[in-house]
């Protein structure tokens, strides 16, 4: 549905992107991780024809991005960063002003958005200006789907939302992939990786990893532990002078571990003990922040 | 073009649903109006005159007289020699000076009499003023005594003519109409557009199916209704509350106000294309183009009294244009066989800046 | 009002009209405790800030901020406190010297100890390659960090910092977390709001608003038992989806 061909961006002699490949399938719900000044919202841009590659090609179904820049821009949705609706009109006003843009009415795809936009709909006289974050992203939202796009792009849609809304917005986000919408989403929250269908892993304007979420966790290279215990702060400092440890991260309320090799693991436990009695060791899964960790440092040299 | 007429209406929302906007649109020029009609005029009323007539025969009386039947000046006192003129000037008795040299009725009637006028030039345009409205009565009064026109006094009786009262507000309405649709037209469209970019919602606009060319012209049209409402809404004060001649054509001077508010808006559209923020394109339009409009267009400072460099940098102002040609339909009662020059620089100007807009309104971001 | 806290507040209430945004909240935040401030958004959370910091008069209840009366001596409470947030930190168009010289100099600090302490700062971070540099042309990371550098630099009793990580990644996340926690030991009181639940655990104490009032004011490890969560994420949820 969508595919990166060696897209290279450059801001002079900055390289915001450089050497791009990827291809998102239809009906899938696609990740672009990464931190701020990966590059996300410069290969978003590109994809929704703001920006022009300077190397590279650039498709969506089927049609090259660059010459059919037409066909592009009244098949896709999109949510830029910036929330994006006009403050002084009323909510029913933007909803209606972005479906006539379109050529279309709000009548003629209510069923599309109704799931969405059934929520903001008391509100609809009220102006944008004055609606709640999770209500304007919503909107927002509904905007971007008037006129039943074929791809909805969706730049950073939950940054600086609170972990509630952030929840409900994925669970939209399922419901209309299950609808048959391709989607492809990018966020600075690596936790919410687990919800795509397959990720890129971002940094730097290189892509780091490319794969499913389970596929790139499976990947992580060496056994990772978790040590629980009181005083986070402290114990990462006492682990992080122990010979055999590679890695002493801080993940919530334990520290992720990683050893020069397994078999140290039985020494490195008593030493902990001895020092916190109460801390408990365990092997555990890695999470896709554990992975990107882990693959940075390798593109930062 | 239904996407055009949401488009507008939309656009009217945003500026009806502003109230700084709003005033900007219709309090301003009312102000203005009446500040430049009332508050600051450059009409000279009981300016204070000192005489020294050394003469003192019928004819040179008779001068004195003339000049003091006027309201523009009023007796300060006579001088005896030029120390009590000086004096005068330091102690702030009078303005200005008219010295009478002897024998003046004499060489008046053998046309070879002339009369000496002293003025405090510190304050050089007042003294410009005094100047032409004194040497205007002394050409009044020579033509009415020997029943011709002096060769060069034919400058001052032009002005004399076309604004026979001299009333400053004449000259100012067409200057505020001039400053108002700068203000209305490029302002207030370089920062509508701007703000789409802060907002992020052009974005969304350029991603969207709408032609570029529909993004402009959707912001340009409310904004050149309500300049052109402005237009009316002043003239209508200038006829009304200060009695405005109107010598030539109302067609024409639609039409001529018309050019230049499409002339404004490119240029407003133009500065939208090379900034991002609201301040910037709020910076340039004020500074860059107001500040210029005001003192270079010949609305309050006398071109012909500037140095030649700034001479030469009002040919660049739309506005000195307009100012000539406002002028000359509602008091000179000219038609476009006067100013047709003046319309096609402000053509150029339409037209340089919408191609230049054109080619910078890019499709993209960047 | 107790030695040893810097914050203590009671009855602190705003009102916007009809609205309550903040609603009789009470709570004390200890000096060296790193105190997380959770909350949905349009919780109340950036207005108690803004109340706290002296930008904002409450409308009726106490608050002493860093020893300060809230209502008389916002002057002094700012003098005392240091404020970061992820939208405004550090003017880009300034160089990094630069930046601490004015931030320092806003503090009343004398031009000695800005140099003695920039010194320490450039050494710490190990930027100082950078520090001739446009605060524009640092990669964000760094940014943030010195940022928070920035708003320590006068040694004030309390931080407050306003999702100082938004977007930030990982690696660099984790370093800001250890300057926290280094500036919680050397006695100034970190006031963080976050949305990142990870960053929650890392907190001593933890509370989270909804709908103006705070529902819930603990330890993590505590707030997990109570609620019967496996991790402050799920605690969050639990609360801020059904309220009461």
């Amino acid at each position: 549905m969508v595919e990166f061909n060696h897209i290279t961006k450059k801001y002079g002699p900055v390289t915001g992107v450089q050497g791009v490949s990827f291809k998102v399938n239809p009906g899938e719900l696609f990740g672009l991780i990464g931190p701020d000044g990966a590059g996300k919202t410069t290969l978003f841009r590109m994809l929704t024809t703001l920006l022009l590659p300077d190397e590279g090609s650039l498709s969506m179904a089927g049609k090259d991005v660059v010459q059919d820049y037409r066909f592009v821009r009244s098949n896709v949705g999109y949510m830029p960063g910036t929330f994006s609706l006009y403050q002084d009109l009323t909510v029913a006003e933007n909803l209606n002003f972005f479906a006539t843009l379109f050529g279309t009415t709000v009548a003629a795809n209510y069923a599309l958005i109704e799931d969405i936009y059934r929520q903001i709909e008391p509100y609809k006289t009220r102006r944008a200006g004055d609606l709640s974050g999770g209500m304007k992203q919503k909107l927002a939202l509904s905007c971007a789907l008037i006129h039943r796009p074929l791809v909805l792009v969706l730049d950073e849609p939950t940054t600086g939302v609170d972990a509630v809304s952030r929840k409900e917005f994925w669970e939209m986000l399922k419901r209309l992939q299950a609808g048959g919408l391709t989607i492809l989403v990018s966020t600075a929250y690596m936790d919410e990786a687990t919800l795509c269908d397959r990720v890129a892993l971002i940094q730097e304007g290189r892509i780091m990893q490319l794969d499913t979420p389970e596929q790139v966790i499976s990947g992580f290279s060496r056994p990772l532990y978790a040590v629980k215990g009181e005083r986070i702060h402290r114990l990462l400092e006492f682990l992080r002078q122990l010979p055999q440890v590679v890695s002493a991260q801080p993940f919530g309320d334990s520290i992720h571990l990683t050893l020069v090799a397994e078999h140290c693991l039985p020494e490195v436990q008593a030493s902990i003990l001895q020092e916190r009695p109460d801390a408990v060791t365990e092997a555990i899964t890695p999470t896709i922040e554990d992975c990107f960790m882990d693959l940075m440092p390798a593109t930062h040299g | 073009m239904k996407e055009l007429a949401v488009f507008i209406k939309k656009e009217f929302r945003h500026i009806f649903r502003d109230g700084r906007t709003l005033l900007i649109l219709f309090g301003l020029p009312v102000a203005q109006v009446f500040l430049f009609g009332y508050a600051i005029t450059n009409e000279v009323k009981d300016a204070t005159i000192t005489v020294w007539d050394q003469s003192h025969d019928v004819m040179s009386r008779k001068l004195v007289t003339k000049i003091l039947a006027t309201d523009y000046f009023k007796l300060a006192g006579v001088a005896e020699n030029y120390a009590d003129i000086s004096n005068g000037f330091r102690s702030g008795r009078h303005m200005l000076a008219l010295v009478i040299p002897p024998d003046f009725a004499r060489k008046f009637q053998q046309h070879e009499a002339q009369v000496q006028l002293l003025l405090d030039a510190s304050d050089p345009n007042m003294a410009n003023l005094l100047a032409n409205y004194a040497s205007g009565i002394i050409a009044n009064f020579t033509r009415q005594e020997l029943r011709y026109a002096p060769s060069n006094q034919i400058v001052t009786e032009v002005r004399m003519t076309y604004n026979p009262e001299l009333k400053g507000v004449f000259l100012f309405v067409p200057g505020v109409i001039t400053v108002i649709l700068m203000i209305v037209s490029t302002l207030l469209t370089s920062i509508a557009l701007t703000r789409e970019k802060e907002l992020g919602t052009m974005e969304i606009l350029l991603v969207s199916p709408l032609r570029p060319g529909i993004i402009v012209i959707g912001k340009v049209l409310p904004y050149l209704l309500l300049s052109f409402l402005n237009a009316i809404l002043i003239l209508g004060l200038g006829f009304t509350v200060f009695q405005m001649p109107m010598a030539g054509s109302m067609p024409l001077l639609v039409l001529e106000l018309i050019l230049f508010i499409i002339a404004a808006l490119s240029i407003g559209i133009f500065i939208s294309t090379k900034t991002a923020s609201q301040q910037v394109a709020m910076m340039i339009s004020l500074f860059a183009l107001m500040l210029p409009t005001i003192l270079l267009s010949g609305f309050i400072f006398p071109i012909d009294s500037m140095p030649w460099p700034l001479q030469w940098l009002s040919n660049i102002m739309p506005a000195k244009f307009f100012i000539i040609i406002v002028k000359g339909i509602m008091l000179q009662g000219v038609g476009l066989e006067v100013l047709w020059r003046e319309t096609l620089v402000i053509l150029a100007f339409i037209l340089v800046f919408t191609v230049a807009s054109i080619k910078n309104f890019t499709i993209r971001l960047a | 009002m107790d030695e040893q806290s810097v914050i203590e507040a009671r009855d602190f209430t705003k009102k916007f009209g009809s609205f309550t945004a903040v609603d009789s909240i009470s709570f004390t935040v200890a000096k060296g405790e790193i105190f997380g401030f959770l909350g949905a958004n349009g919780a109340g959370k950036t207005t108690a800030m803004k109340m706290l910091t002296g930008l904002l008069t409450p409308t009726s209840g106490q608050a002493r901020v860093a020893g300060f009366d809230v209502w008389h001596e916002a002057d002094k409470i700012k003098r005392n406190i240091g404020y970061m947030s992820q939208k405004f930190s550090l003017y880009n168009d300034l160089t990094v010297v630069e930046n601490m010289t004015l931030f320092g100099g806003i503090y009343g600090m004398s031009m000695p100890e800005i140099k003695d302490k920039a010194a320490q700062v450039i050494d710490k971070l190990a930027i100082k390659s950078f520090k001739d540099r446009l605060v524009a042309s640092l990669p964000l990371g760094f940014k943030q960090k010195l940022a928070f550098s920035v708003a320590i630099f006068h040694r004030p009793q309390i931080v407050f910092l306003d999702e100082p990580t938004g977007g930030v990644d990982p690696v660099t996340r984790r370093q800001f977390w250890e300057m926290i926690y280094a500036a919680a030991e050397n006695g100034i009181t970190p006031f963080v709001t976050t949305h990142y639940m990870d960053e929650a655990e890392y907190c001593h104490r933890v509370s989270v608003m909804v709908e103006g009032k705070i529902m819930a004011l603990d330890t993590p490890a505590a707030l997990k038992a109570r609620y019967d969560c496996k991790n402050m994420g799920e605690v969050f949820l639990k609360l801020a989806r059904n309220p009461g």
